[in-house]
């Protein structure tokens, strides 16, 4: 795997994702995920649906720089407005360091036709300015998907941590097979690439957005 | 665009130091601002009054300068939501971070969610001189990162007891400014004074050290002083 891609996949890499908990803070304020046993079937849904779309686009755009072409082709994939916007904050911070750690034109190209671009745009670019390979990209992001709810899990429902993480670790046969099946399509037309759905996701999504304005909300998303 | 007298290039060089006692001013200077408006941080631990400095700097400079706040609440909006209810600032000049339950990294490790408040508010308030940035209640290890923040402040409080200051951290010895805050109730928590401030002194060296009580000093004369001497008014 490119470095370029373990460091965007480190949670200490400085691109925002911390702030997110990708729906699971909305499942543990309605009491859907209360304990370590609730996480493999909500990280495993989340990793072949949510996962599976960004990988996607990010093996895609690895490959492939119609940038504008790819933000439409994602945008109409991604039906909750809220989970629209919490991709672009984190693909705007991705590309704020990522900027400073791969300065290319590419990256300048893909700002000037969108400043704030999907997040799975935003690592596919990169891993591909850096040298990676679209299978780099999507497991990163694949990864990412589960990564960062699973961490807001522990941040916010106190679970032990080592169970966590061997959680995550045992999705590892999972997030190498979506990967792998993303870098398979990675230089198919954009029109053409999946379209996996998630609509309890992104119900979650649009309830934690309301939510914002009422209750007390750690997570942007 | 002020560069001197806050805390950074003292003039002279310090050796290696590997006595955990001894406190060094931060060496590294501040990133270069590119004509965007100055970024004070304010942090320090839950109940400290870090709120309540802002609500009065912004009374004590809202009109000489043109400011803007950014919050990171724990709480979501709660510190945001004070501030409007104070009346001292116009609510759209307030932007409140959500810090994924972590203030530190939010205002340290990764800033990107501040970075991002921070350039709505320029957007929307074209000419700001200065952006104030109140982080979540933390810790004594909390400090703001020079990417975010030019110059940094952290308060303490005396309830928090006298010996807050000897114990040190990075908050307390690195920060530009120290505030010792709410000395109006100090006899009423069993605080020294007289311990606390020459601790604080011994602590942070050259650095500045501020005692007030927003009861008996609402607008914050001393820090607000301080903030000018940053940042001063923009000519028209």
């Amino acid at each position: 795997m490119d470095v370029s891609a373990l460091i965007m996949a480190d949670s200490r890499f400085p691109g925002g994702g911390h702030v997110h908990s990708g729906g699971l803070e909305e499942t543990v304020v309605r009491k859907l995920v209360r304990t370590e046993r609730d996480l493999p079937s909500f990280l495993s849904g989340r990793l072949h649906t949510a996962g599976a779309l960004a990988a996607s686009f990010a093996a895609a755009a690895c490959r492939q720089s119609d940038w504008a072409l790819l933000d439409t082709e994602l945008d109409a994939r991604t039906p909750s407005s809220a989970q629209r916007e919490s991709s672009r904050a984190q693909g705007r911070g991705t590309v704020r360091a990522g900027k400073v750690a791969w300065p290319s034109p590419v990256l300048d190209e893909l700002l000037r036709v969108t400043p704030r671009p999907h997040h799975p745009i935003a690592v596919g670019a990169l891993t591909g300015i850096a040298g990676g390979t679209p299978l780099d990209a999507a497991l990163a992001v694949a990864y990412l998907a589960v990564s960062g709810p699973a961490s807001a899990a522990v941040r916010l429902l106190g679970l032990d941590p080592f169970v966590v993480n061997a959680v995550v670790a045992r999705l590892s046969g999972e997030l190498h097979a979506v990967a792998e099946a993303a870098a398979s399509v990675a230089g198919e037309h954009p029109a053409e690439l999946p379209a996996p759905g998630a609509p309890a996701l992104d119900l979650l999504a649009e309830a934690h957005w309301r939510g914002h304005k009422e209750e007390v909300r750690l997570f942007a998303s | 665009m002020p560069a001197e007298g806050h805390g950074h290039g003292h003039g002279h060089v310090h050796p290696v130091n590997f006595d955990p006692t001894a406190t060094e001013p931060d060496q590294f200077p501040a990133a270069s601002m590119d004509g965007r408006p100055y970024r004070i941080g304010i942090g320090g631990p839950v109940g400290s009054g870090k709120t309540a400095l802002v609500a009065a700097l912004c009374r004590a400079l809202g009109d000489e300068l043109n400011l803007a706040v950014v919050t990171n609440d724990i709480y979501t909006t709660e510190d945001a939501d004070f501030l409007r209810r104070a009346g001292v600032l116009d609510p759209a000049r307030i932007e409140a971070v959500q810090t994924g339950a972590c203030p530190h990294t939010a205002i340290r490790d990764d800033i990107t969610a501040n970075l991002d408040a921070a350039e709505r508010l320029e957007e929307r308030f074209p000419g700001l001189d200065l952006i104030i940035i109140e982080s979540g209640g933390d810790n004594l290890t909390a400090v703001f990162s020079r990417g975010l923040a030019d110059s940094q402040v952290f308060v303490v409080d005396v309830a928090g007891g006298d010996k807050v200051p000897r114990k040190g951290g990075p908050g307390v010895t690195t920060a530009d400014l120290l505030v010792i805050n709410k000395i109006d109730i100090a006899h009423l928590v069993g605080a020294d004074m007289a311990v606390m401030t020459a601790d604080a002194h011994r602590m942070r060296g050259e650095l500045p050290v501020i005692t007030q009580s927003l009861v008996d000093t609402p607008d914050a004369p001393a820090v607000a002083d301080w903030v000018r001497s940053l940042v001063p008014a923009r000519a028209g």
